[in-house]
């Protein structure tokens, strides 16, 4: 039965191309949707079965794999980890199927987007019930191929189709990191599954690389890379840390998710939002057992995460486009879930994931509201005072704000569960976990606590400037489309109130399974941590560990006591961001000049996103394009074939002439002419050496 | 009674009943053409030429299907995919000395069989568009298949070396007489580039196979015999490996091709009719790969041992050069060329790993690549045949009007690139999982193929594909036909179950690669412990 929920959405990608065509869109859309709430139902079902029943278990259906010692599987891997993923792909991708029956109704190629939509929860689902990490892998280039598809959906646009290119370009660079990851954690363990890897490095057992004499327990491994002695566990953490980078857009490797906006919104909301690009914390969440003994590699998860929730948020705060806004905005919350996890806080990290999947599907579909509310406007500088028009759009808007920049009550509890909007109380944890990280001599923890507070500020700023510009204010809209404005029709509206819901209470609802007093039982060893498997029989590294890194336990635990102005803090970043924001846009011309003046350098910086793009097209776009054409005309044109069969072809030709010019009807001469000299030349050998024999 | 019967049935000379049954093709379409008839001044009607016409891609049709029904057949009634040595083997007097005619296969040659008589009928068909000299284009087909046939099951090295070397004419007459248009100036002659290509071709393979016959003679000097499996067992001295494992190596390194010997094969693609590029990607470049493992390794151990970072260079620089230089084209034909220069790259890279992943990649990649890029040059074909224009920049937005061609299109594209789930993806990362486990610097430069392949093959599809329909010339373009569907869909089905479950081809290589390997570390370890 399980493997039904992964092919339900396979099913309907490949039913609603021809359906579209038999019965028309509309039973395209009905079919696709229909197995998508079935798929919902039975997600729902396997997580209370799995992750709150305990019930974890792996169905394996056949050998994808093998090679000698190299297989892998197809099979359904369920334990808490996938659970939530499962809810988490299959309820958003559902509500978004439905928003886009609405959204979608004038296009011409409705089947076609329904079977993508069906096609990238298909992958997405392989990606989250690999055992292995080829099937990992497959999911993985699956849900980018259905990227790929998506963004470049009207593929009349130039601008879509450079932007789907781009993304599929820029992942791959990440998956080159994965790939060599996945190549090294073979030639370590000599198997990519996932119970024997992390069974290997739970027990700390002795492996033996290929082609090597003495093995090592893996935590103190070395192995050769590149020429040089590195920890065996912190080169296969990195490598697939860039492949992570890739997928959800992390600094450096980010500037595909703007562009990727060129797709229809309601797949920015499923794929770019809710659950794609956060392929790459589920990555680091399911390898957590490598990424505990491999301090290294975490504090570089710790890092980039830190960087790109800052550097984002900073990019966030100049963008005009409704939709840039929130991707900019994406990438900076998977910042977050990049730092808690690389201090440890996985549970705190799955539970952003969770809980962001609510608040920024909201986001984008309520986005995809206003856009089509406001005839495909999606510049926030040409709106204003859309709330008149577009009053339930803009209350579902407004919840999602007061989610994700974090609204709710420090430090007050009901028993074990936090106040607050979903985003207040899982960026809370994150935080907290940051700073006892910090506090606990982890690396990079207070580093990131402050980059983390910080984008916290900015975060709250450029969304209240979303909704201050958007629906507040006068009103910059065009008398006609002020006079016809669309309110969304109730199939539209519908996901939007499911996913208001979630982003109010998932938080608090959810608090105590994943990061609460249920968290042990909640995630069942599907997250691991090292503290709870610290060497009982060597009391000295237990009793360091313990004054070193108990920090998360009991952050997890709700135990730790934090300063106040810890537990504080992101309260007064986010009402530092509002505050700003209602003084510059509730205030006279929301569009006068701010702090910082069009034409200034800093404004320049940030509105050309730090200058990436052209950056990379500089460094690596163009001289690749040069090289190639240079390797072409002057590499096999001049030298190869100048020096080689041009040369001697040059010199045939040259002194036969005549039997050139003729062509044709001379080549089957020429063919019985090679026949005659190969027999020839075979009959002479053999008899007359042979006879030597 | 029945066990005899069955024992006399499997113990007939099948290979060669399947190596020499198209020939039987060739001779019917031959001499159905000698029998034409002729009116009173000798000249044969339009009538009688459109009937022989017919005839000819019936029969070449029949024949080729027929071949792949014998082949299918017998490696279902007689092939046992456990066993590990060569198997129907059949053996007849020859020449003497030591030579005689010997057949046989084993797991690393049986799928080669079959990829061949499977790519010919797909070839017959997708010829429709010719329409001079059929029926020599047909016998030229036939007596091509017999041919390559010939080179998988040859199991002595005269034979083999017969079967590779005459291989090369029918090639060389599909491209220099059924080519495209167009004229080169080389060395103040001008000539048309269809005979440039072709001539480019020739003079390629024969510097290369002129020195792998050398070799031969001299082995059979050595060994007294040109016994394949004889030849694999006898131990050459080390010094003498050298030499002959270059000599061959001249021959592979240049029918595979790799770097820097490729330059022949972008122009023998562009200018071969669709069905010769299908079989020259699909087929012809994979004697290569099949001769570095029939011959390189078995035979010359230690010299693959020694000069296998010589390989893994020349198999990098493929992968990244030929890469580049793929994004750079601006024919459809030159860009597919390139990149199969790079996928082989991953081939021959693999195989020298010597490693049971590196091995098993490079067949794999091999028998898959034979699917994908004989698609790809199908799909230009069907552009070709339409619009008689091979530059990317005359076409732009066909999706609007040929969906289904869109989609097959798509899916081969995303083989090419190597994406879980096709069949490309399998080969392209065990080979590179082999090449890991030799040394991660090859996995880390080969792995930029991965990034370069999708940058090289969306831009190609994206500038066909996408796009506004704005040229004239593209406005009534019709989406594929059912012959042309028929085919593309052949392919695709095996593309696709070969990705999604590679185990059926990788089981009947691995009793093979795991007889090979066990040779090959034996006679290293005897080396090794020898002084």
């Amino acid at each position: 039965m399980e493997p039904f929920v992964v092919l339900l959405p396979l099913f309907g990608a490949l039913l609603a191309m021809p359906l579209g065509r038999m019965a028309g869109p509309r039973a395209a859309e009905i079919a696709t949707t229909a197995l998508l709430g079935v798929a919902c139902l039975y997600a729902w079902v396997l997580f209370f079965d799995v992750a709150v029943g305990g019930n974890a278990r792996t169905i394996s259906l056949f050998t994808w794999f093998q090679s000698g010692d190299f297989y892998a599987d197809w099979a359904v891997r369920l334990d808490t980890l996938t659970a939530v993923m499962l809810v988490v792909v299959n309820t958003v991708s559902f509500l978004v199927h439905a928003y886009s029956i609405g959204y979608m109704h004038e296009d011409d190629g409705r089947p076609r987007f329904f079977a993508y939509l069906s096609l990238f929860t298909f992958a997405m689902l392989c990606l989250v019930t690999a055992d292995n990490f080829m099937q990992l892998f497959f999911g993985w280039e699956g849900v980018g191929l259905a990227s790929y598809l998506l963004i470049g959906f009207w593929f009349k646009k130039k601008s879509a189709n450079d932007a789907a290119i781009k993304a599929f370009v820029v992942n791959r660079v990440g998956d080159f990191g994965f790939a060599l990851g996945i190549f090294c954690v073979f030639y370590v363990f000599g198997s990519v599954r996932f119970d024997e890897v992390f069974g290997a490095v739970a027990s700390n057992a002795v492996v033996t690389p290929y082609g090597q004499s003495v093995g090592a327990p893996i935590r103190e491994l070395t192995i050769t890379f590149l020429n040089w002695d590195f920890h065996a566990l912190t080169v296969m953490s990195v490598l697939l840390f860039i492949g992570a980078m890739g997928k959800s857009a992390q600094f450096l490797l980010h500037t595909w998710l703007p562009d990727a906006m060129e797709g229809p919104t309601p797949v920015s909301a499923l794929i770019h939002a809710a659950t794609m690009v956060t392929a790459g914390v589920f990555l680091v969440c399911r390898c957590s057992i490598f990424y505990e003994y491999a301090p290294d590699a975490a504090a570089l998860v710790t890092v980039t995460g830190a960087v790109t929730a800052f550097f984002a948020a900073t990019v966030g705060l100049l963008q005009d486009d409704i939709k840039k806004i929130v991707a900019y905005s994406t990438c900076s919350q998977l910042g977050y879930m990049f730092f808690a996890a690389g201090v440890g806080a996985y549970g705190a990290a799955m539970f952003h994931l969770f809980t962001h999947a609510f608040f920024k599907a909201l986001l984008f579909l309520g986005s995809g509201a206003v856009i089509h509310g406001l005839h495909h406007e999606q510049d926030i500088k040409k709106m204003g005072d859309a709330r008149t028009l577009l009053p339930l759009t803009w209350l579902m808007m407004l919840i999602g704000t007061l989610s994700i920049t974090g609204v709710g009550i420090p430090g007050a509890k009901i028993g074990d569960m936090p106040l607050g909007f979903a985003g207040f109380v899982s960026k809370d944890m994150i935080l907290e976990s940051a700073y006892a990280a910090g506090e606990a001599g982890r690396a990079f923890g207070y580093f990131a606590f402050t980059l983390g507070l910080i984008a916290a500020v900015f975060t709250a700023f450029y969304s209240w400037r979303l909704i201050f510009l958007t629906f507040h204010g006068p009103t910059r809209i065009p008398e006609e489309v002020r006079k016809h404005p669309h309110e969304v029709p109730a199939v539209m509206h519908a996901p939007l109130i499911i996913l208001a819901i979630g982003a109010v209470f998932a938080g608090m609802a959810f608090y105590s399974d994943f990061v609460g007093s249920k968290a042990d039982k909640f995630w069942n060893g599907a997250l691991y941590s090292a503290d709870d498997h610290a060497p009982a029989h060597a009391p000295a590294v237990e009793a360091h560990d313990a004054a070193a890194t108990a920090h998360e336990a009991e952050a997890a635990h709700g135990e730790h006591h934090f300063p106040a102005w810890v537990v504080w803090a992101p309260f007064v970043a986010m009402a530092t961001g509002l505050l700003a924001a209602i003084y510059q846009y509730l205030r006279g011309d929301p569009l006068r000049p701010g702090l910082l003046r069009p034409g200034g350098m800093i404004y320049a910086f940030l509105r050309n996103k730090w200058y990436f793009d052209e950056i990379y097209d500089f460094l690596f776009v163009k001289p690749a394009l040069k090289l190639g054409r240079f390797l072409w005309l002057d590499g096999d044109g001049k030298t190869i074939d100048g020096v080689g069969p041009d040369g001697i072809a040059g010199v045939v030709a040259a002194s036969a002439r005549r039997v050139v010019k003729v062509q044709t009807g001379y080549m089957y001469h020429y063919a019985f002419a090679m026949l005659l000299g190969i027999a020839a030349l075979v009959t002479f050998i053999v008899f007359r050496l042979g006879g030597g024999q | 009674m029945n066990e005899i019967a069955a024992q006399s049935l499997a113990t007939q000379p099948w290979l060669s009943l399947l190596t020499f049954l198209p020939l039987v093709g060739a001779f019917g379409v031959a001499l159905r053409q000698m029998l034409a008839k002729r009116d009173a001044n000798g000249e044969i009607s339009a009538a009688e030429i459109a009937q022989i016409d017919t005839v000819a891609r019936n029969v070449a049709l029949l024949f080729t299907l027929g071949a792949f029904i014998v082949s299918v057949f017998i490696y279902f009634a007689f092939y046992d995919p456990s066993v590990a040595g060569y198997q129907l083997v059949e053996t007849a007097e020859w020449l003497g000395g030591g030579v005689s005619y010997k057949m046989g296969v084993d797991g690393i040659s049986i799928l080669f069989v079959l990829l061949t008589t499977f790519i010919m009928p797909i070839c017959v068909l997708a010829s429709k568009t010719i329409d001079k000299r059929v029926p020599e284009y047909m016998i030229a087909f036939l007596i091509m298949e017999t041919l390559i046939l010939g080179v998988f099951c040859a199991l002595d090295l005269i034979v083999f070396y017969l079967f590779f070397e005459a291989s090369l004419i029918p090639m060389f007459l599909i491209i220099g007489v059924w080519g495209s248009k167009g004229t080169k100036e080389l060395g103040g002659v001008v000539m048309s580039s269809r005979v440039y290509a072709a001539i480019k071709f020739f003079l390629y393979t024969l510097l290369g196979s002129v020195l792998m016959l050398v070799a031969i003679i001299w082995m059979w000097r050595y060994a007294g015999t040109t016994d394949i499996p004889t030849l694999q067992q006898t131990a050459f001295p080390e010094g003498a490996q050298k030499w002959l494992w270059f000599a061959f190596f001249a021959s592979f390194a240049v029918k595979m091709p790799m770097w820097p010997v490729h330059t022949w094969l972008p122009d023998a693609h562009v200018q071969a009719p669709t069905a010769g590029s299908v079989v020259l990607a699909a087929i012809l470049l994979k004697m290569g790969g099949y001769g570095f493992l029939r011959f390189s390794l078995p035979m010359f151990p230690l010299a693959s041992a020694e000069f296998a970072p010589f390989i893994y260079a020349l198999s990098i620089i493929a992968i990244i050069y030929t890469s580049l230089v793929a994004l750079a084209q601006e024919d459809m034909k030159k860009l597919i060329a390139y990149s199969s220069v790079a996928h082989m790259g991953f081939v021959t890279m693999g195989i020298f790993t010597g490693t049971k992943q590196g091995i098993e990649g490079g067949l794999f990649q091999m028998l898959s690549h034979g699917f994908i890029s004989g698609a790809l040059f199908l799909c230009v074909g069907v552009l070709y045949d339409r619009i008689h224009t091979r530059e990317i920049s005359a076409y732009g937005g066909l999706v609007h009007k040929m969906p289904f061609y869109a989609f097959l299109f798509l899916f081969f594209t995303m083989g090419n690139v190597g994406l879980p789930g096709v069949s490309g993806f399998v080969g392209e990362f065990l080979t590179m999982v082999g090449a890991f486990k030799a040394n991660s610097w090859i996995a880390f430069f080969a792995a930029f193929g991965v990034i370069l392949s999708a940058a090289y093959a969306l831009r190609l599809y994206r500038q066909v594909m996408y796009g506004d329909l704005a040229k004239a010339k593209l406005m009534a373009i019709a989406d594929v036909d059912a012959r042309e569907l028929t085919m593309l869909g052949a392919l695709l089905v095996f593309a696709l179950f070969l990705g999604l479950y590679p185990k059926p081809a990788l089981d009947v290589f691995a009793p093979s690669v795991d007889l090979l390997m066990s040779n090959f570390d034996a006679a290293l370890a005897g080396a090794a412990g020898a002084p």
